[in-house]
């Protein structure tokens, strides 16, 4: 499994995300309240509405475009919607964050 | 090879027959479906809340494009069959289409009864049937004229209600000599009478309409009597026929309904008929509960599913009027064989009489109070003898065995198989066991997972009920809409409280209200965020993770991801350079769409969030400010050109329009706030549908408030008439100011302006100076912190996280 460096926890705002463009489309890594990190695809199951624009609470992000809550966790969606997005795993060194590649070359294959 | 079902209608039946069918069967047929509206199926029991105003279209839409899509059922909409061919098996439409069929279902419901009286055609006569007749309605009703509905039954009072809600002068006839004869005794009906009275609706019994009369439209009524009323708008609501002429050409048999067996099977074997149309055991239905229960019957059928049969039952009626509390289910005619037990209490307004016979309940009328409708109906269904409760049964369930005063025990002691929600047949053991098995907390779980209370909505206070009773403590049906499901407290309550105790941030809030959840959710922390905003906006730090995406990076958020951006024009008006500084970024930056605005303003779309600072900068250095497009604040003042230009100009409109958003930009507010300023009556700024808006006159400024022009469709209150540009100015800001401290966030100017009234409103504003002076001043101290150009602190550096990737992962690693 490889480990790319993305940057560092400091980078996301709390209860935020941000965008890591990859040649499958955008990974939305995302800092909740409590300072965890998640990363899933920047594409909600609904619409395809950028999750990484949605507000965050908890362990969950609302899209922007239809309200679906989709959760960081799991990548599924919340409540009686049904979907799920990819996720990415997301390792934290210190400050330093890191995604795992392999999971996204798997996806291109 | 699937079997072709072809269905002929797509109203509420057939719909939920699809539902039953797509869960028994789902890949058994290919389905294709004609509906004659050209629309989706929605809830058509919940047309008269639309009426009203209480409920918009797309809330009553039961099933949307996505649905039909979803099961690969083909819906051609705008399509009346025509004719159906059962030898070819094949129906053909009015546009020409025809389409072959394996099983063919027949739900063409009703049409609505019309009078044979001189002038039934004449423009301005309206039914009461489908939302084209709500449209049509709610246009008629901008004129705010005087109306006519000609029935005095449910749908009649229901329209006669609604109207009345958009402001018309309504008058209902009625042939009888009471109100709904065939489902309320004489007591009842005059007290129904008495409350449509009292909401300003003239009530006319015993009227029987003589002609319909008007030269090219309807002008008004003339009565048997030689009375004349006059009216731009006459809805009839006398009653519905089952819609049998398209079975009838075809040879199939037709009584009043369509003729079906108890398995909805028409005389053609290959042909089934469920709903309105439908005459089964010589009884025609209008209510949900039976028609559902046919397509119950009919989808099981189709399935070779259990053999179901379709019985016989009385349904309950309600009225859908907000305030008017009225149950009728049964029997209820005198006869010698039966015996009557009657409770008035005139103070109350208060009546409900039970008709016994043979020690059973065999009718029920309640009015004022009718929430044992449900106990009674129970009682008569299972036919209880009820001889051992007899003096105390009219007093309700509550005073059964051992008076508990638990408002609890009368939904307690209903039975497992007890109906609660009529519409769509949903008992009480399957919510309860919903409740438990699902872990459900509040009324929009249950909603979604058994579609009890779903429908008309009658039913929700005993849901509320069941859900008090089974979660115990954990539940609290409280008395206001609470926020979201992070808190229990509504939006007026937490205003309250954050005022009195002077919280200050999002976590306080959070901490001493009690809130479920550890950050709120999308619903709460927005208006939270703006509450807080509002009330402290000297020291409460704005809190950009908690507002909507739009709000964070100042501009609109498109449904492909991109975005667009409006600048301020300064009362619509604009200038050769502005508009090439325009068209130089449109080049620039390749803008793919550039649109002229409704608010007299220029939107240019497709930008990608990462150029949004780079357009900012370029239109910034020509002068542009942000149009605040995207804000829940204020957007545009439209304006005429007033004295400046116009002939009939009566005051400096541009000059007004400019200066009062010159003052006003910026500000944030529970919801949108758009102006417009009028040179002159002739309105050609619009201001009279607008949240705040200006009509100059001779003698002054004209200030009119809570018009609406989007969902609704609702012309201004004038709030009065100042005579300078100054008053004008301090009298509209200290108007948006209270709405400011008061509204619930995302509710309209409009809508919280009926929620206070418009005479306090005007008593606050323009009678009490002091008051309207220190709203005034408020909105001054605010704005010193809230007018600061977003868009050229963002071009100077500010939230750049927000435009950039994090990261960009390359190919070359991603190949490895």
């Amino acid at each position: 499994m490889t480990w790319i460096a993305i940057g560092t926890i400091a980078d996301i705002p709390r209860r935020g995300a941000r965008c890591v463009e990859t040649p499958q489309g955008k990974i939305a890594v995302f800092r909740t309240a409590d300072d965890q990190v998640f990363a899933i695809e920047d594409h909600c199951p609904h619409k395809g509405g950028p999750l990484s624009q949605g507000i965050v609470h908890g362990a969950a992000v609302t899209c922007p475009l239809h309200n679906w809550v989709i959760s960081l966790e799991t990548g599924k969606a919340l409540g009686a919607d049904e979907g799920s997005v990819r996720t990415i795993p997301v390792r934290t060194e210190g400050e330093r964050l890191f995604i795992a590649l392999e999971a996204l070359a798997s996806k291109a294959a | 090879m699937s079997e072709k079902l072809v269905i002929i209608g797509n109203g509420m039946a057939p719909g939920r027959m699809l539902e039953h069918l797509l869960e028994a069967a789902p890949d058994r047929y290919s389905v294709t479906i004609f509906n004659a509206e050209p629309r989706v199926n929605y809830d058509r029991i919940m047309l008269s809340p639309v009426l009203s105003g209480e409920k918009e279209f797309e809330e009553i839409v039961i099933h949307g494009d996505g649905w039909y899509i979803k099961h690969g059922i083909t819906l051609y909409k705008g399509h009346r069959i025509v004719a159906i061919d059962r030898d070819a098996k094949t129906v053909t439409s009015d546009q020409g289409v025809t389409e072959s069929y394996d099983r063919l279902v027949i739900a063409t419901g009703s049409v609505p009864f019309i009078i044979p009286v001189p002038g039934k055609d004449l423009p301005g006569v309206l039914t009461y049937r489908d939302l084209d007749d709500v449209n049509a309605m709610l246009l008629a009703a901008q004129s705010r004229a005087k109306a006519i509905v000609i029935g005095g039954g449910l749908l009649g009072l229901e329209a006669a209600a609604g109207l009345k809600e958009r402001g018309m002068d309504v008058t209902v006839l009625h042939v009888m000599p009471t109100l709904m004869e065939r489902q309320l005794d004489p007591a009842a009906g005059y007290l129904l009478q008495k409350a449509v009275e009292a909401r300003g609706i003239k009530v006319m019994t015993k009227a029987n309409t003589k002609a319909i009369f008007g030269n090219g439209k309807v002008e008004g009524v003339e009565l048997m009597d030689g009375t004349i009323i006059p009216a731009t708008l006459v809805v009839m609501a006398v009653g519905i026929r089952p819609n049998s002429a398209l079975a009838k050409d075809a040879g199939l048999e037709v009584n009043r309904g369509i003729v079906v067996d108890h398995r909805m099977q028409t005389s053609d074997p290959a042909i089934m008929a469920l709903g309105e149309c439908a005459e089964v055991g010589g009884h025609v239905y209008g209510l949900v509960a039976p028609l559902y229960e046919m397509a119950r019957v009919a989808a099981a059928r189709l399935a070779d599913g259990e053999d179901k049969r379709f019985v016989h039952s009385e349904t309950p009626t309600k009225l859908k009027v907000t305030g008017i509390d009225l149950y009728s289910l049964g029997d209820f005619a005198d006869g010698d064989d039966r015996e009557e037990i009657i409770l008035r209490d005139a103070s109350a307004g208060i009546y409900k009489r039970v008709v016994l016979q043979d020690n059973r309940i065999i009718g029920t009328v309640l009015f004022g109070e009718t929430t044992d409708g449900a106990w009674f109906n129970d009682l008569k269904k299972k036919a209880t003898d009820i001889s051992e409760m007899r003096d105390t049964l009219i007093f309700g369930q509550a005073f059964q065995g051992g008076a508990s005063s638990d408002p609890l025990a009368a939904v307690a002691a209903l039975a497992d198989d007890a109906e609660i929600c009529g519409c769509n047949g949903v008992c009480k053991g399957k919510i309860t066991g919903a409740i438990t098995s699902k872990g459900l907390t509040g009324l929009d779980d249950v909603r979604a997972h058994t579609k009890a209370s779903a429908s008309c909505g009658s039913c929700t206070g005993l849901v509320e009920q069941l859900l008090k009773l089974t979660l115990g403590e954990a539940y609290n049906p409280a008395a206001v809409q609470p926020m979201c499901g992070c808190t229990s407290l509504g939006h007026d309550d937490v205003r309250r409280l954050i005022k009195a105790k002077g919280l200050k941030t999002i976590p306080a809030v959070m901490q001493e209200l009690e809130w479920k959840t550890s950050c709120g959710c999308a619903k709460c922390r927005p208006a939270l965020n703006y509450y807080l905003v509002c009330d402290w906006p000297d020291q409460y730090a704005d809190d950009y993770q908690s507002r909507f995406i739009n709000e964070r990076v100042h501009a609109n958020i498109q449904k492909d991801g991109t975005y667009s951006v409006v600048p301020r024009m300064w009362g619509g008006v604009t200038s050769a350079s502005e508009l090439r500084a325009i068209a130089d970024v449109v080049d620039k930056f390749r803008i793919p769409t550039v649109k002229v605005t409704g608010g007299q303003r220029i939107d240019m779309l497709g930008i990608r969030k990462e150029d949004l600072p780079a357009v900012w900068a370029d239109l910034g250095k020509a002068g542009f400010v942000s149009g605040h497009a995207y804000a829940k604040g204020l957007r545009t003042v439209k304006t005429c050109v007033g004295s400046d230009w116009c002939r009939f100009g009566t005051q400096d409109s541009t000059g007004l329009g400019i200066r009062i958003e010159k003052f006003m930009w910026g500000s944030w507010t529970p919801a949108k706030v758009k102006m417009a300023v009028s040179g002159c009556p002739r309105n050609c700024a619009e201001a009279t549908c607008k949240d705040v808006g200006v009509v100059c006159v001779d003698s002054g400024y004209e200030i009119h408030f809570a018009g609406a022009a989007g969902l609704d469709i609702k012309g201004t209150e004038v709030l009065g008439l100042v005579k300078t540009e100054d008053e004008a100015l301090e009298v509209i800001v200290a108007l948006v100011q209270m709405y400011r401290e008061q509204a619930r966030y995302l509710e309209r100017i409009y809508k919280w302006a009926k929620r206070v009234g418009t005479a306090e409103i005007k008593k606050q504003i323009l009678e009490d100076v002091e008051k309207r002076r220190a709203y005034f001043e408020r909105f001054v101290f605010s704005q010193k912190f809230a007018q600061v150009d977003p868009w050229s602190e963002r071009v100077s550096g500010k939230d750049k996280h927000e435009f950039r990737p994090l990261a960009t992962v390359g190919f070359a690693e991603a190949a490895e």
